[in-house]
């Protein structure tokens, strides 16, 4: 216990080791407070303590609680190394462990050390063992130990190939690569041919996964361009500030999760629902603010309208970093948007999945506003025939004022989702600018379902694209495909048809 | 996708406005300076206060006007005192050549703190060429560079990349590499170097994965992917990370929901360090690795005095210190000892009497301005914690001294900078000559 102390990676790893193998019911709470950096030693007296949670302090050897001296209690350090050997000595320990949960974590983590002292633990365990996806666990993490040891009889390593096999994903590419040259040619056949078959499936896989994330790409240039596509597509307003208002939104996000970590930190994983709202009023009362202030006296000249929304972009860049200086601001992933699940080999994280949902319920619901609500109607009708439609009574200055409130106000939204992968700083809504105008082009302008299907069709093209070609040369390749594209069809992929194209 | 072409149609805008704010800011400067005694030392600072890298620059300004209000509290230099003169070349690489020009001919500085990426530093070369000033810069870079007005406290590729390798080839048996970078000269270069280098030390091309990203990426699920795929080969594999400043933090992101763990995968970076976590939630990241010359934890009495001077003189008790502010207190610690050996401002006595000069580092030593104008530092390896700060894990024994030349490239590895014996920034070992590759 002593060599804890030490402040040595190897003194540590020694101890380590010694306290796995000691076989004393002490050992797994030590190990466990080593690696929540629980674990703390005197360098003087040579003591080891854990902390507990509630702030107490207990012997490490005797369990007892003592009276805590903290002048020179120092943690016990750890680096990657020893990381791997606590997880390893972790799951040694669990493995007879009574909660199935448990057993499986345990089981993973000696598939992941292939150690071999634990063989025969695992047997054991093996035989008694009754819950399914334990079993297999199990059966894996035996494969994985006899694979590795080399002296382990030829029939049994076979045995464990096959069982390697069906797991087929990229750890067991990893550890049947490691057996294909064995000097014994049964096995090395074996092992090739298993290599073969699982990297056919994982080629399969690979493909659904380019295909996710290109839907995943696809949901955030759509929730990015769609407040676009009201403002540049509906109004055929130029407006360069568009990527501001997903900045702001953006900001938004970080001031209410400011607020709620000080003052409510229980409402945390609510922070995104509260802040939507907000960001959408923020960004909303902004953009009418810009629309009454500028834009409206420059209705039906582009250029200008271009120039002084630019000026605009950058003038609310600075403020903002003015306001909350020029670094990164930490918006926090609340629980339910941390992490990851496996379906089949592809993993899928949860905020991006979220998003995908978001962005199509925000684009359903823009929709249904447009064609059901009396001021979707006006929209249409104003942006349709301006003066038509002033005849018929609508007040066409307030239609346009709502309505970029309305498409900043979403360009707000999808800030409030966009800090979930980004970064929060002032630079945020240059790099979504050019993108949602792309989209909106490609899409075909004025028509929401252009903008959907160009999303997802440059979203999916662009992760195709990229494991082939690059990052760099990926956006280049789409890019050109781009101005091919609008060479032929200058109006985008679903142009309006008709009357309504004159307006 | 384009944020090239954002910034093209940015630039004429963009520079007019900062232009005419900095010229509001200069004319102010300027006409303090007539009303304020003759005798001050004027010391430019040349940051981006505004655009992209404002991010990583700002705190450089804030550094330097620290270290010249601690100065003046000691009584200035040769008993004048020193004055900043702040200027913004907003994030555009010529407007640096013009801010340059600004100090030297309008201000008369007598030396200019500046730049940090290498596109601006290589902008403003021929300023202070012609003009004959001196520019110290505090960033680690892609080496391959000495000149004659420059003085480098960054880290070159041998104080930084290649003891970073060495570390993971020796601690963590690392076989398998990916070199992930952002598109441009810094990452380009050093992945150059790195790959020479573990070529050179046996591993096989198929065992080096190269990728480059636009600046700026944020979507990182398909080259995260590729890593896991590329790391499951049975050989131990390792990420040497020269992704530059935002692109960083959806990486992590990336990263921690993918699940890829330190333990797994170790990614070691170049360019992320404190300010760079204060964005990100650190917990999924505990055990990823950085390489730098200074860390904000490392336990060093001057280290500390240092800290709570900067938290007591920006008022924030949280703000974090990194390593491009540790390499300007050292350049401004020798530059104020130069400067009195000197007995002098002028450059020509200053640039001569700058190598040799010694200045205690951060972290407990001496750092020594070399004849090729770099210094020598001490490399540290770093885990990331929970509250975003490094462990230290690993440090090398000494100070390395910075090679201005990696002795890993086919074209430099016969040219050393030697600025006191030779007067020349790339002479050659085997020709006896000045001039070989580069400038």
């Amino acid at each position: 216990m002593a060599q804890f102390a030490n402040d040595s990676f190897s003194d540590t790893e020694a101890a380590i080791s010694a306290v796995a193998a000691s076989g004393n019911a002490r050992a797994l709470p030590i190990v466990q407070a080593l690696q929540d950096g629980r674990l703390v030693a005197d360098p003087a007296t040579k003591k080891v303590y854990i902390k507990e949670n509630d702030g107490k302090v207990s012997d490490a050897v005797t369990g007892q609680a003592v009276a805590p001296s903290f002048a020179n209690l120092g943690n016990v350090r750890l680096n990657n190394r020893l990381r791997r050997s606590v997880e390893a000595a972790i799951g040694g320990l669990t493995l007879l462990s009574a909660d199935p949960a448990r057993r499986l974590q345990a089981a993973q983590s000696v598939f992941r050390s292939r150690d071999a002292a634990a063989l025969a633990t695992i047997e054991g365990a093996l035989e008694k063992e009754t819950d399914a996806s334990v079993r297999r666990a199990f059966t894996q993490a035996r494969a994985a130990i006899l694979l590795a040891a080399p002296d382990a009889p030829e029939a049994s390593r076979i045995e464990a190939i096959a069982a390697i096999r069906d797991r087929g994903d990229q750890d067991a590419l990893a550890l049947l690569t490691g057996v294909a040259a064995d000097p014994s040619p049964r096995v090395a056949q074996t092992a090739q041919a298993a290599i073969s078959s699982v990297q056919s499936r994982l080629a399969m896989w690979s493909a659904a996964q380019n295909a996710w994330y290109g839907i995943s790409l696809g949901s955030v240039l759509l929730l990015a361009a769609i407040g676009l596509a009201i403002t540049f597509g509906v109004m055929g307003v130029i407006n360069m500030a568009h990527g501001e208002m997903v900045m702001l939104g953006a900001y938004t996000t970080f001031v209410v999760q400011e607020v709620i970590r000080s003052s409510y930190p229980g409402l945390f994983d609510y922070s995104l629902l509260i802040a939507l709202p907000l960001a959408f009023l923020v960004a909303g009362l902004i953009g009418v603010a810009i629309e009454r202030g500028i834009i409206r006296f420059l209705y039906g000249r582009p250029l200008e309208t271009l120039l002084a929304t630019w000026g605009i972009s950058l003038i609310l860049q600075q403020a903002v970093r003015t306001a909350f200086g020029p670094t990164n601001r930490e918006v926090g992933n609340p629980s339910w948007m941390s992490g990851a699940f496996e379906l089949g080999q592809i993993t899928i994280t949860y905020n991006r999945l979220w998003i995908v949902v978001f962005t199509l319920a925000v684009f359903a619901l823009l929709l249904l506003m447009l064609r059901y609500t009396s001021l979707g109607l006006e929209m249409r009708a104003v942006t349709q025939n301006r003066r038509m439609a002033a005849s018929m009574g609508i007040a066409t200055s307030r239609v346009d004022a709502l309505t970029f409130g309305l498409g900043s106000g979403i360009a707000g939204i999808a800030g409030v989702a966009l800090s979930q992968i980004d970064n929060v700083s002032p630079n945020l809504g240059q790099s979504y600018i050019i993108d949602s105008f792309m989209v909106v082009v490609f899409g075909g302008v004025g028509n929401l379902w252009g903008t959907l299907v160009g999303a997802f069709t440059l979203g999916i093209a662009n992760k195709f694209l990229e494991p082939v070609a690059g990052a760099v040369l990926g956006k280049i390749a789409i890019l050109v495909l781009i101005i091919l594209f609008i060479q032929k069809r200058p109006r985008g992929l679903f142009a309006l048809k008709g009357r309504a194209v004159e307006a | 996708m384009l944020t090239q072409l954002t910034s093209a149609i940015a630039r004429p805008l963009s520079r007019r406005k900062a232009l005419a704010t900095a010229a509001g800011l200069a004319l102010g400067l300027s006409f303090f300076g007539t009303a304020q005694a003759q005798d001050t030392i004027k010391v430019g600072v040349l940051h981006s206060l505004s655009g992209t890298m404002a991010i990583s620059e700002t705190t450089l300004k804030d550094t330097i006007l620290f270290l010249i209000e601690e100065q003046n509290k000691k009584g200035g230099v040769m008993g004048k005192k020193l004055e900043a003169v702040v200027v913004d070349p907003a994030s555009n690489w010529p407007l640096f050549a013009e801010k340059a020009r600004e100090l030297i001919t309008k201000e008369k500085v007598a030396v200019v703190f500046g730049c940090w990426t290498s596109v601006s530093r290589k902008s403003v070369l021929p300023v202070f060429k012609e003009l004959n000033s001196i520019l110290f810069y505090p960033v680690q870079y892609e080496g391959e560079e000495s000149e004659r007005n420059v003085f480098y406290t960054g880290a070159a590729p041998n104080q930084q990349a290649i003891p970073a390798v060495d570390y993971l080839a020796k601690e963590e048996k690392v076989q398998r590499w990916v070199l992930a970078g952002t598109d441009y000269v810094y990452p380009r270069t050093t992945n150059k170097i790195l790959e020479a280098y573990l070529k050179s030390k046996g591993v096989k091309q198929e065992d080096i994965m190269i990728n480059y990203t636009p600046f700026g990426h944020s979507d990182w699920q398909t080259i995260v992917a590729d890593i896991k795929k590329f790391g499951s080969a049975g050989k131990k594999t390792a990420v040497v990370s020269t992704i530059n400043g935002d692109a960083n933090v959806p990486f992590y992101k990336e990263l921690g929901n993918q699940g890829i763990k330190a333990t797994d995968i170790p990614v070691v970076a170049f360019s992320v360090g404190e300010e760079e976590l204060a964005g990100i939630d650190t917990k999924p990241l505990i055990g990823h690795l950085a390489a730098w010359n200074y860390f904000q934890s490392v336990k060093d009495p001057e280290n500390e005095k240092f800290i709570k001077a900067w938290q007591a003189y920006t008022k924030n008790p949280k703000r974090v210190t990194n390593d491009p502010m540790e390499a300007h207190v050292i350049g401004f610690d020798m530059w104020v000892k130069a400067v009195e050996k000197a007995k002098s401002t002028d450059p020509d006595k200053v640039i001569d009497a700058l190598p040799g000069i010694k200045a205690k580092n951060l972290t407990g030593g001496e750092s020594e301005m070399l004849a090729n104008h770099h210094i020598t530092k001490p490399v540290l390896i770093g885990e990331i914690k929970a509250d975003g700060q490094f462990d230290v894990v690993w440090k090398t024994p000494g100070l390395v001294p910075g090679d201005a030349w990696s002795k890993e490239l086919e074209g430099s590895k016969d040219l050393i900078g030697d600025w006191v014996g030779k007067k020349c920034g790339n002479w050659n070992t085997k020709t006896n000559k000045c001039g070989g590759q580069g400038s």
